[in-house]
Protein backbone atom coordinates (compact mmCIF):
# COMPACT_ATOMS: atom_id res chain seq x y z
CA UNK A 1 0.00 0.00 0.00
CA UNK A 2 1.13 3.49 -1.03
CA UNK A 3 0.76 6.51 1.40
CA UNK A 4 1.45 9.93 -0.83
CA UNK A 5 3.17 12.30 0.76
CA UNK A 6 4.15 10.12 3.62
CA UNK A 7 5.86 7.57 1.72
CA UNK A 8 8.47 10.66 0.31
CA UNK A 9 8.88 11.97 3.45
CA UNK A 10 10.12 8.75 4.80
CA UNK A 11 12.23 8.20 1.53
CA UNK A 12 13.56 11.36 1.77
CA UNK A 13 15.05 10.43 5.48
CA UNK A 14 16.41 7.32 4.28
CA UNK A 15 18.61 8.79 1.48
CA UNK A 16 20.29 11.53 4.13
CA UNK A 17 21.21 8.04 6.09
CA UNK A 18 22.99 6.49 2.76
CA UNK A 19 24.55 9.38 1.82
CA UNK A 20 26.42 9.97 5.13
CA UNK A 21 27.49 13.32 6.77
CA UNK A 22 29.08 14.52 3.07
CA UNK A 23 26.18 14.55 1.22
CA UNK A 24 24.24 16.68 4.41
CA UNK A 25 26.74 19.28 4.42
CA UNK A 26 25.78 19.86 0.50
CA UNK A 27 23.11 22.04 1.96
CA UNK A 28 21.01 20.25 -0.90
CA UNK A 29 17.21 20.14 -0.36
CA UNK A 30 17.25 16.95 -2.49
CA UNK A 31 17.69 13.82 -0.33
CA UNK A 32 17.57 15.27 3.02
CA UNK A 33 15.11 14.93 5.43
CA UNK A 34 12.70 17.38 5.90
CA UNK A 35 9.77 18.68 7.70
CA UNK A 36 6.67 21.67 6.72
CA UNK A 37 7.14 24.93 8.42
CA UNK A 38 4.27 27.69 7.77
CA UNK A 39 5.39 31.37 7.45
CA UNK A 40 4.87 31.83 11.87
CA UNK A 41 7.64 28.65 11.97
CA UNK A 42 5.62 26.01 12.92
CA UNK A 43 6.52 22.33 12.12
CA UNK A 44 4.25 19.71 10.66
CA UNK A 45 4.75 16.42 8.67
CA UNK A 46 2.87 15.34 5.84
CA UNK A 47 0.78 14.88 4.39
CA UNK A 48 -0.62 18.09 5.20
CA UNK A 49 -2.27 20.62 3.21
CA UNK A 50 -2.36 23.47 6.19
CA UNK A 51 -0.67 23.72 9.34
CA UNK A 52 -2.42 22.25 12.39
CA UNK A 53 -1.36 24.81 14.57
CA UNK A 54 -2.58 28.05 12.67
CA UNK A 55 -4.21 27.08 9.70
CA UNK A 56 -1.76 28.53 7.07
CA UNK A 57 -1.81 26.55 3.73
CA UNK A 58 1.41 28.32 3.01
CA UNK A 59 4.05 25.33 3.62
CA UNK A 60 7.63 25.11 2.59
CA UNK A 61 9.86 22.10 3.26
CA UNK A 62 12.69 22.98 5.50
CA UNK A 63 15.23 20.74 6.59
CA UNK A 64 14.80 18.27 9.43
CA UNK A 65 17.81 18.96 12.04
CA UNK A 66 20.47 16.00 11.78
CA UNK A 67 20.06 15.05 15.30
CA UNK A 68 17.37 14.97 17.81
CA UNK A 69 17.08 14.53 21.77
CA UNK A 70 14.85 11.71 22.97
CA UNK A 71 12.29 13.08 25.02
CA UNK A 72 10.21 9.97 26.24
CA UNK A 73 10.69 6.39 25.52
CA UNK A 74 9.18 2.73 26.43
CA UNK A 75 10.21 -0.27 26.30
CA UNK A 76 7.72 -2.73 24.78
CA UNK A 77 7.15 -6.13 26.26
CA UNK A 78 4.03 -6.88 24.98
CA UNK A 79 4.16 -5.92 21.23
CA UNK A 80 1.19 -6.08 18.61
CA UNK A 81 1.59 -8.35 16.32
CA UNK A 82 3.00 -6.39 13.41
CA UNK A 83 6.14 -6.15 15.88
CA UNK A 84 6.21 -9.91 17.06
CA UNK A 85 9.76 -10.70 16.23
CA UNK A 86 10.86 -7.25 17.64
CA UNK A 87 9.92 -7.15 21.06
CA UNK A 88 11.29 -6.49 23.42
CA UNK A 89 12.00 -3.07 21.40
CA UNK A 90 12.33 0.98 22.66
CA UNK A 91 10.00 2.96 21.21
CA UNK A 92 11.27 6.97 21.42
CA UNK A 93 9.79 10.34 20.74
CA UNK A 94 12.53 12.97 20.04
CA UNK A 95 12.32 16.29 19.35
CA UNK A 96 14.35 17.71 16.36
CA UNK A 97 13.49 21.50 16.94
CA UNK A 98 9.91 22.11 15.61
CA UNK A 99 8.89 19.04 15.09
CA UNK A 100 9.07 15.76 17.14
CA UNK A 101 9.55 11.98 15.81
CA UNK A 102 8.20 8.91 17.06
CA UNK A 103 10.50 5.96 16.20
CA UNK A 104 12.14 2.44 16.95
CA UNK A 105 15.49 2.99 18.82
CA UNK A 106 18.19 0.63 17.24
CA UNK A 107 21.89 0.05 18.00
CA UNK A 108 21.74 0.46 21.42
CA UNK A 109 21.05 -1.30 24.01
CA UNK A 110 18.03 -0.48 26.29
CA UNK A 111 19.87 0.01 29.71
CA UNK A 112 21.98 2.80 27.42
CA UNK A 113 18.99 4.60 26.33
CA UNK A 114 18.00 7.33 28.30
CA UNK A 115 15.99 10.73 28.26
CA UNK A 116 18.47 13.61 26.53
CA UNK A 117 19.95 11.50 24.61
CA UNK A 118 21.00 12.62 20.75
CA UNK A 119 19.73 10.03 18.15
CA UNK A 120 19.96 10.42 14.20
CA UNK A 121 16.88 9.21 12.70
CA UNK A 122 17.21 6.54 9.67
CA UNK A 123 14.57 4.25 7.80
CA UNK A 124 15.28 0.53 8.48
CA UNK A 125 13.02 -3.01 8.36
CA UNK A 126 10.63 -3.98 10.65
CA UNK A 127 11.84 -7.60 11.24
CA UNK A 128 7.72 -9.04 11.73
CA UNK A 129 7.08 -7.39 8.54
CA UNK A 130 9.16 -6.73 6.53
CA UNK A 131 7.76 -2.91 6.32
CA UNK A 132 10.18 0.37 6.32
CA UNK A 133 10.10 1.46 9.88
CA UNK A 134 11.94 4.81 11.15
CA UNK A 135 14.25 4.28 13.84
CA UNK A 136 16.64 6.46 15.51
CA UNK A 137 20.15 5.94 16.14
CA UNK A 138 22.87 7.29 18.09
CA UNK A 139 24.48 10.65 17.13
CA UNK A 140 27.83 10.95 16.38
CA UNK A 141 28.95 12.68 19.02
CA UNK B 1 -33.01 24.60 27.44
CA UNK B 2 -34.74 21.45 28.66
CA UNK B 3 -33.19 19.72 31.89
CA UNK B 4 -31.95 15.96 31.41
CA UNK B 5 -32.72 13.41 33.76
CA UNK B 6 -31.53 9.80 34.42
CA UNK B 7 -34.65 7.48 34.33
CA UNK B 8 -32.73 4.16 34.56
CA UNK B 9 -29.60 2.21 34.21
CA UNK B 10 -28.10 -0.78 33.66
CA UNK B 11 -25.13 -2.87 33.47
CA UNK B 12 -23.60 -6.38 32.26
CA UNK B 13 -21.10 -7.83 34.79
CA UNK B 14 -17.94 -7.52 32.93
CA UNK B 15 -15.65 -9.81 32.55
CA UNK B 16 -14.59 -12.62 29.32
CA UNK B 17 -17.37 -13.45 27.65
CA UNK B 18 -15.85 -14.46 24.83
CA UNK B 19 -19.02 -16.71 23.59
CA UNK B 20 -20.96 -13.81 24.20
CA UNK B 21 -22.23 -11.37 21.37
CA UNK B 22 -22.20 -8.01 21.23
CA UNK B 23 -25.64 -7.72 20.78
CA UNK B 24 -26.31 -10.09 23.29
CA UNK B 25 -24.11 -8.10 25.60
CA UNK B 26 -26.01 -4.88 24.95
CA UNK B 27 -29.41 -6.18 25.25
CA UNK B 28 -28.77 -7.09 28.87
CA UNK B 29 -27.57 -3.44 29.60
CA UNK B 30 -30.46 -1.83 27.70
CA UNK B 31 -33.21 -4.12 29.53
CA UNK B 32 -32.14 -3.38 32.88
CA UNK B 33 -31.87 0.10 32.18
CA UNK B 34 -35.59 0.01 30.46
CA UNK B 35 -36.79 -2.12 33.23
CA UNK B 36 -35.49 0.27 35.85
CA UNK B 37 -37.27 3.64 33.50
CA UNK B 38 -40.28 2.11 32.88
CA UNK B 39 -40.76 3.73 29.93
CA UNK B 40 -43.14 2.42 26.90
CA UNK B 41 -41.62 1.56 24.39
CA UNK B 42 -43.30 3.80 21.61
CA UNK B 43 -41.97 6.78 23.31
CA UNK B 44 -38.29 5.90 22.84
CA UNK B 45 -37.28 8.69 20.06
CA UNK B 46 -33.55 8.02 19.76
CA UNK B 47 -30.97 5.12 20.20
CA UNK B 48 -26.88 6.49 20.76
CA UNK B 49 -24.56 3.94 21.03
CA UNK B 50 -21.06 3.91 21.70
CA UNK B 51 -18.58 1.15 20.24
CA UNK B 52 -15.09 1.41 19.43
CA UNK B 53 -13.60 -2.24 17.73
CA UNK B 54 -16.85 -4.05 16.47
CA UNK B 55 -15.59 -4.20 13.08
CA UNK B 56 -12.06 -6.21 14.16
CA UNK B 57 -14.20 -8.17 17.20
CA UNK B 58 -17.38 -9.30 15.19
CA UNK B 59 -17.12 -8.16 11.69
CA UNK B 60 -20.17 -6.27 12.19
CA UNK B 61 -20.53 -2.45 11.00
CA UNK B 62 -23.63 -0.21 11.09
CA UNK B 63 -24.09 -1.77 14.65
CA UNK B 64 -26.76 1.07 15.71
CA UNK B 65 -29.57 -0.66 14.14
CA UNK B 66 -28.58 -4.07 15.14
CA UNK B 67 -28.49 -3.46 18.75
CA UNK B 68 -31.73 -1.04 19.15
CA UNK B 69 -33.17 -4.16 17.65
CA UNK B 70 -31.44 -6.30 20.77
CA UNK B 71 -32.67 -3.62 23.03
CA UNK B 72 -36.08 -4.40 21.84
CA UNK B 73 -36.63 -0.84 20.07
CA UNK B 74 -37.92 0.71 16.85
CA UNK B 75 -36.18 4.07 16.46
CA UNK B 76 -33.42 5.69 14.74
CA UNK B 77 -30.32 4.57 16.59
CA UNK B 78 -26.70 6.03 16.03
CA UNK B 79 -23.52 4.37 16.75
CA UNK B 80 -20.00 6.46 17.92
CA UNK B 81 -16.95 5.68 17.54
CA UNK B 82 -14.41 7.84 19.99
CA UNK B 83 -11.87 4.98 20.96
CA UNK B 84 -12.70 4.72 24.36
CA UNK B 85 -14.51 7.64 24.59
CA UNK B 86 -16.94 6.67 22.46
CA UNK B 87 -19.75 6.28 25.02
CA UNK B 88 -19.29 9.38 26.83
CA UNK B 89 -19.69 11.08 22.97
CA UNK B 90 -22.82 9.05 22.67
CA UNK B 91 -24.00 10.28 25.87
CA UNK B 92 -23.17 13.87 25.71
CA UNK B 93 -24.57 14.08 22.16
CA UNK B 94 -27.93 12.32 24.04
CA UNK B 95 -27.96 15.48 25.99
CA UNK B 96 -27.82 17.79 23.97
CA UNK B 97 -30.43 16.44 21.46
CA UNK B 98 -32.37 16.65 24.33
CA UNK B 99 -31.56 19.93 26.08
CA UNK B 100 -32.19 21.22 22.43
CA UNK B 101 -35.69 19.67 22.17
CA UNK B 102 -34.79 17.05 19.90
CA UNK B 103 -36.11 14.24 21.88
CA UNK B 104 -38.03 13.88 24.96
CA UNK B 105 -36.32 9.71 25.64
CA UNK B 106 -32.84 8.64 24.67
CA UNK B 107 -31.45 5.24 25.37
CA UNK B 108 -27.74 5.62 25.59
CA UNK B 109 -24.84 3.35 26.08
CA UNK B 110 -22.16 1.47 24.92
CA UNK B 111 -20.87 -2.37 24.31
CA UNK B 112 -17.20 -3.85 23.90
CA UNK B 113 -16.65 -7.68 22.55
CA UNK B 114 -12.94 -7.78 23.19
CA UNK B 115 -11.80 -11.07 24.75
CA UNK B 116 -12.66 -13.37 21.69
CA UNK B 117 -9.56 -12.16 19.91
CA UNK B 118 -6.44 -13.08 21.82
CA UNK B 119 -3.96 -10.61 23.08
CA UNK B 120 -1.70 -10.22 20.39
CA UNK B 121 -4.98 -9.39 18.03
CA UNK B 122 -6.63 -7.12 20.96
CA UNK B 123 -3.14 -5.24 21.37
CA UNK B 124 -3.32 -4.85 17.68
CA UNK B 125 -7.06 -3.44 17.81
CA UNK B 126 -6.36 -1.17 20.54
CA UNK B 127 -3.34 0.64 19.04
CA UNK B 128 -5.59 1.48 16.21
CA UNK B 129 -6.74 4.61 18.62
CA UNK B 130 -3.32 5.98 17.83
CA UNK B 131 -2.00 7.87 14.77
CA UNK B 132 -1.26 5.03 12.66
CA UNK B 133 1.03 6.50 10.41
CA UNK B 134 3.43 8.30 12.70
CA UNK B 135 2.77 6.32 15.91
CA UNK B 136 1.58 3.31 15.67
CA UNK B 137 4.26 2.28 12.73
CA UNK B 138 6.84 2.97 15.01
CA UNK B 139 5.72 0.01 17.72
CA UNK B 140 3.12 2.37 19.94
CA UNK B 141 0.81 -0.13 21.62
CA UNK B 142 -1.85 1.43 23.90
CA UNK B 143 0.19 0.33 27.02
CA UNK B 144 3.33 2.05 25.23
CA UNK B 145 1.99 5.27 24.28
CA UNK B 146 0.80 5.67 28.36
CA UNK B 147 4.07 4.81 29.46
CA UNK B 148 5.70 7.16 27.30
CA UNK B 149 3.30 9.84 29.08
CA UNK B 150 3.88 8.35 32.19
CA UNK B 151 7.91 8.61 31.70
CA UNK B 152 7.46 12.34 30.73
CA UNK B 153 5.44 12.72 33.85
CA UNK B 154 8.47 11.43 36.69
CA UNK B 155 10.59 13.23 34.27
CA UNK B 156 8.68 16.48 34.43
CA UNK B 157 7.20 16.38 37.94
CA UNK B 158 8.73 12.97 40.03
CA UNK B 159 6.70 10.13 41.19
CA UNK B 160 7.55 6.78 40.95
CA UNK B 161 6.17 3.56 40.08
CA UNK B 162 5.40 3.33 43.96
CA UNK B 163 2.93 6.16 43.70
CA UNK B 164 1.27 4.10 40.53
CA UNK B 165 0.44 1.41 42.89
CA UNK B 166 -1.03 2.94 45.15
CA UNK B 167 -3.39 3.85 42.28
CA UNK B 168 -4.04 -0.08 41.87
CA UNK B 169 -4.45 -1.09 45.10
CA UNK B 170 -6.89 1.56 45.80
CA UNK B 171 -9.33 1.15 42.47
CA UNK B 172 -8.59 -3.38 43.47
CA UNK B 173 -10.11 -2.45 46.86
CA UNK B 174 -13.11 -0.43 45.70
CA UNK B 175 -13.98 -3.30 43.45
CA UNK B 176 -14.50 -5.94 46.10
CA UNK B 177 -18.07 -4.74 46.87
CA UNK B 178 -19.23 -4.27 42.98
CA UNK B 179 -20.86 -7.31 41.78
CA UNK B 180 -20.40 -6.01 38.48
CA UNK B 181 -16.96 -5.60 38.76
CA UNK B 182 -14.62 -7.76 36.57
CA UNK B 183 -11.85 -8.39 39.44
CA UNK B 184 -12.86 -9.32 43.09
CA UNK B 185 -9.65 -9.62 44.25
CA UNK B 186 -8.02 -7.35 46.56
CA UNK B 187 -3.63 -6.81 45.95
CA UNK B 188 -0.50 -5.27 47.47
CA UNK B 189 1.76 -2.67 46.76
CA UNK B 190 3.99 -5.44 46.40
CA UNK B 191 2.32 -7.24 44.00
CA UNK B 192 1.71 -4.35 41.84
CA UNK B 193 5.24 -3.87 41.77
CA UNK B 194 6.79 -7.14 40.64
CA UNK B 195 4.20 -7.46 38.46
CA UNK B 196 5.65 -8.32 34.76
CA UNK B 197 6.73 -5.01 32.70
CA UNK B 198 3.89 -4.44 29.91
CA UNK B 199 5.93 -1.09 28.86
CA UNK B 200 8.18 0.35 31.05
CA UNK B 201 7.56 2.16 33.25
CA UNK B 202 4.47 0.48 33.14
CA UNK B 203 3.33 -2.94 34.14
CA UNK B 204 0.39 -5.50 34.25
CA UNK B 205 -1.32 -3.99 37.24
CA UNK B 206 -0.94 -0.16 36.19
CA UNK B 207 -3.00 -1.57 33.33
CA UNK B 208 -6.73 -2.10 33.14
CA UNK B 209 -7.63 -5.56 31.90
CA UNK B 210 -9.67 -6.77 28.67
CA UNK B 211 -13.30 -6.43 29.18
CA UNK B 212 -16.14 -7.40 27.64
CA UNK B 213 -19.60 -6.03 29.24
CA UNK B 214 -21.88 -3.28 28.26
CA UNK B 215 -23.62 -0.72 29.56
CA UNK B 216 -26.91 1.69 29.03
CA UNK B 217 -28.91 5.06 30.59
CA UNK B 218 -32.20 5.98 29.75
CA UNK B 219 -32.08 9.72 29.69
CA UNK B 220 -35.75 11.64 29.79
CA UNK B 221 -35.84 15.26 29.42
CA UNK B 222 -37.07 17.23 32.90
CA UNK B 223 -41.15 17.99 31.51
CA UNK B 224 -40.92 14.17 30.76
CA UNK B 225 -40.34 12.97 33.68
CA UNK B 226 -42.44 15.39 35.83
CA UNK B 227 -45.57 14.76 33.28
CA UNK B 228 -44.89 11.10 33.56
CA UNK B 229 -44.39 11.08 37.59
CA UNK B 230 -41.15 9.29 36.79
CA UNK B 231 -38.57 8.43 39.25
CA UNK B 232 -35.70 10.30 38.05
CA UNK B 233 -33.86 11.95 41.39
CA UNK B 234 -30.26 12.20 39.01
CA UNK B 235 -30.07 15.35 36.71
CA UNK B 236 -27.24 15.62 33.61
CA UNK B 237 -26.34 19.01 35.32
CA UNK B 238 -23.22 19.77 32.85
CA UNK B 239 -21.29 18.87 29.86
CA UNK B 240 -18.16 19.06 28.15
CA UNK B 241 -15.93 17.74 25.39
CA UNK B 242 -12.14 18.84 24.46
CA UNK B 243 -10.13 17.59 21.76
CA UNK B 244 -6.01 17.47 20.92
CA UNK B 245 -4.03 16.37 18.08
CA UNK B 246 -4.10 12.65 17.55
CA UNK B 247 -0.15 12.25 18.01
CA UNK B 248 1.63 12.58 21.02
CA UNK B 249 4.30 13.42 19.08
CA UNK B 250 2.69 16.51 17.97
CA UNK B 251 1.31 17.93 21.09
CA UNK B 252 2.18 20.35 23.16
CA UNK B 253 2.19 18.57 26.48
CA UNK B 254 3.82 14.92 27.20
CA UNK B 255 2.53 15.08 30.77
CA UNK B 256 -0.86 17.10 31.10
CA UNK B 257 -4.48 15.99 28.76
CA UNK B 258 -5.43 19.27 27.81
CA UNK B 259 -8.05 18.15 26.20
CA UNK B 260 -9.39 16.78 29.25
CA UNK B 261 -8.67 20.17 31.29
CA UNK B 262 -11.34 21.74 28.41
CA UNK B 263 -13.88 19.08 28.78
CA UNK B 264 -13.78 19.47 32.53
CA UNK B 265 -13.77 23.44 32.63
CA UNK B 266 -16.82 23.63 30.54
CA UNK B 267 -19.04 20.62 32.37
CA UNK B 268 -18.35 22.73 35.39
CA UNK B 269 -19.28 26.07 33.69
CA UNK B 270 -22.35 24.61 32.36
CA UNK B 271 -23.34 23.53 35.76
CA UNK B 272 -21.87 26.65 37.43
CA UNK B 273 -19.95 24.43 39.89
CA UNK B 274 -16.31 24.64 40.97
CA UNK B 275 -14.04 21.81 41.17
CA UNK B 276 -14.37 22.22 45.12
CA UNK B 277 -18.34 21.33 44.62
CA UNK B 278 -16.91 17.76 43.37
CA UNK B 279 -18.05 15.01 46.31
CA UNK B 280 -17.41 12.31 44.27
CA UNK B 281 -15.67 11.17 40.92
CA UNK B 282 -15.29 8.50 38.06
CA UNK B 283 -12.33 8.88 35.69
CA UNK B 284 -10.79 6.52 33.18
CA UNK B 285 -7.83 5.03 34.54
CA UNK B 286 -7.30 2.81 31.72
CA UNK B 287 -3.98 2.74 33.41
CA UNK B 288 -3.03 3.93 36.61
CA UNK B 289 -1.01 7.31 35.38
CA UNK B 290 -4.45 8.05 33.43
CA UNK B 291 -6.07 8.61 36.50
CA UNK B 292 -3.06 10.84 37.84
CA UNK B 293 -3.59 12.94 34.78
CA UNK B 294 -7.34 13.42 35.06
CA UNK B 295 -7.47 14.35 38.70
CA UNK B 296 -5.23 17.22 37.40
CA UNK B 297 -6.83 18.02 34.26
CA UNK B 298 -10.20 18.32 36.63
CA UNK B 299 -9.37 20.64 38.68
CA UNK B 300 -8.64 18.59 41.83
CA UNK B 301 -4.66 19.11 41.92
CA UNK B 302 -2.27 20.94 40.10
CA UNK B 303 -0.03 19.49 37.62
CA UNK B 304 2.26 16.88 39.17
CA UNK B 305 0.61 17.26 42.24
CA UNK B 306 -1.82 14.72 41.58
CA UNK B 307 0.62 11.25 41.17
CA UNK B 308 0.82 11.09 45.11
CA UNK B 309 -3.22 11.06 45.74
CA UNK B 310 -3.92 7.38 46.28
CA UNK B 311 -1.14 7.13 48.58
CA UNK B 312 -1.76 10.02 50.61
CA UNK B 313 -5.35 8.48 51.10
CA UNK B 314 -6.89 11.69 49.41
CA UNK B 315 -8.68 9.35 47.15
CA UNK B 316 -9.68 6.38 49.05
CA UNK B 317 -12.84 5.23 49.66
CA UNK B 318 -12.66 7.21 53.44
CA UNK B 319 -10.20 9.82 51.65
CA UNK B 320 -11.90 13.85 50.92
CA UNK B 321 -12.64 12.76 47.38
CA UNK B 322 -12.66 9.17 46.63
CA UNK B 323 -12.35 8.12 43.04
CA UNK B 324 -13.17 5.49 41.21
CA UNK B 325 -15.65 3.85 44.41
CA UNK B 326 -16.77 1.61 41.45
CA UNK B 327 -13.26 -0.14 40.97
CA UNK B 328 -12.19 1.95 37.73
CA UNK B 329 -11.10 0.58 34.26
CA UNK B 330 -8.16 -0.74 36.80
CA UNK B 331 -10.92 -3.17 38.50
CA UNK B 332 -14.28 -2.82 37.40
CA UNK B 333 -12.69 -3.48 33.69
CA UNK B 334 -13.04 -1.11 30.16
CA UNK B 335 -15.14 -2.76 27.35
CA UNK B 336 -13.41 0.01 25.54
CA UNK B 337 -16.77 1.29 24.05
CA UNK B 338 -18.87 0.73 27.09
CA UNK B 339 -16.56 2.98 29.54
CA UNK B 340 -18.63 6.43 29.48
CA UNK B 341 -21.87 4.92 30.18
CA UNK B 342 -20.67 2.71 32.59
CA UNK B 343 -18.95 5.41 34.79
CA UNK B 344 -22.08 6.76 34.38
CA UNK B 345 -24.47 4.11 35.72
CA UNK B 346 -21.77 3.73 38.84
CA UNK B 347 -22.19 7.18 39.29
CA UNK B 348 -26.05 7.06 39.18
CA UNK B 349 -26.11 4.79 41.82
CA UNK B 350 -23.65 6.36 43.96
CA UNK B 351 -25.52 9.70 43.94
CA UNK B 352 -28.76 7.92 44.42
CA UNK B 353 -27.64 5.67 47.44
CA UNK B 354 -27.95 2.14 45.63
CA UNK B 355 -24.60 1.51 44.77
CA UNK B 356 -22.45 -1.24 46.78
CA UNK B 357 -20.08 1.55 47.82
CA UNK B 358 -22.60 4.09 48.69
CA UNK B 359 -21.71 4.18 52.21
CA UNK B 360 -18.57 6.27 51.74
CA UNK B 361 -20.33 9.01 50.12
CA UNK B 362 -23.33 9.18 51.78
CA UNK B 363 -24.11 12.94 51.80
CA UNK B 364 -22.64 13.31 48.16
CA UNK B 365 -25.06 15.53 45.65
CA UNK B 366 -22.34 16.27 42.97
CA UNK B 367 -20.57 13.78 40.77
CA UNK B 368 -18.02 13.92 38.04
CA UNK B 369 -17.62 11.78 35.09
CA UNK B 370 -14.41 11.58 33.10
CA UNK B 371 -14.24 9.64 29.91
CA UNK B 372 -11.17 9.65 27.44
CA UNK B 373 -10.47 8.36 23.85
CA UNK B 374 -7.19 6.75 23.31
CA UNK B 375 -4.11 9.28 25.03
CA UNK B 376 -6.37 12.12 25.57
CA UNK B 377 -7.01 13.07 22.52
CA UNK B 378 -10.29 12.96 22.83
CA UNK B 379 -12.52 13.48 26.61
CA UNK B 380 -15.58 14.03 27.87
CA UNK B 381 -16.91 15.24 31.44
CA UNK B 382 -19.78 14.96 32.75
CA UNK B 383 -21.80 16.86 36.07
CA UNK B 384 -24.30 14.53 37.84
CA UNK B 385 -26.07 16.13 40.65
CA UNK B 386 -29.03 14.60 43.21
CA UNK B 387 -32.16 16.88 42.87
CA UNK B 388 -33.96 18.10 45.65
ZN1 LIG C 1 1.33 27.65 11.64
Amino acid sequence: MADAGYDDWLAAIADVAEQGSAARETQSRDGEGYYLACPDGHGSLPPRRSCPHCASDELTEESLAETGEIVTFTEVHVPAPSFADEAPYVTAIASFGPVRLTGVVRDVPRSDVELGMKVSPDVDVNATTGEQVLVFRPADE
Amino acid sequence: MNDVRIAGVGLTTFGRYPERTGRDLFAEAALAARDEAGISREDYDEVHYGNFMGELAEGQGHQGPVVAEAAGLDCPATRYESACASAGVAFRQAVQTIRGGGADVVLVGGMERMNNLGTSEVTRSLAIAADELFEVRAGVTFPGAYALMARAYFDEFGGDNEDLAHIAVKNHANAMTNEYAQFHREITVEDALESPVVADPLTLYDACPITDGASAVVLVSGDYADENGLDAPVRVAGSGQGGDKAALQDREYLAQTPAATKAAEMAYADAAISPDDVDVAEVHDCFTIAEVLALESLGFYEPGEGIGAAARGETTSDGDLPVNLSGGLKAKGHPVGATGTAQVVEMTKLLRGDHANSDAVPDARVGVTHNAGGTVASAVVHVLEVMN
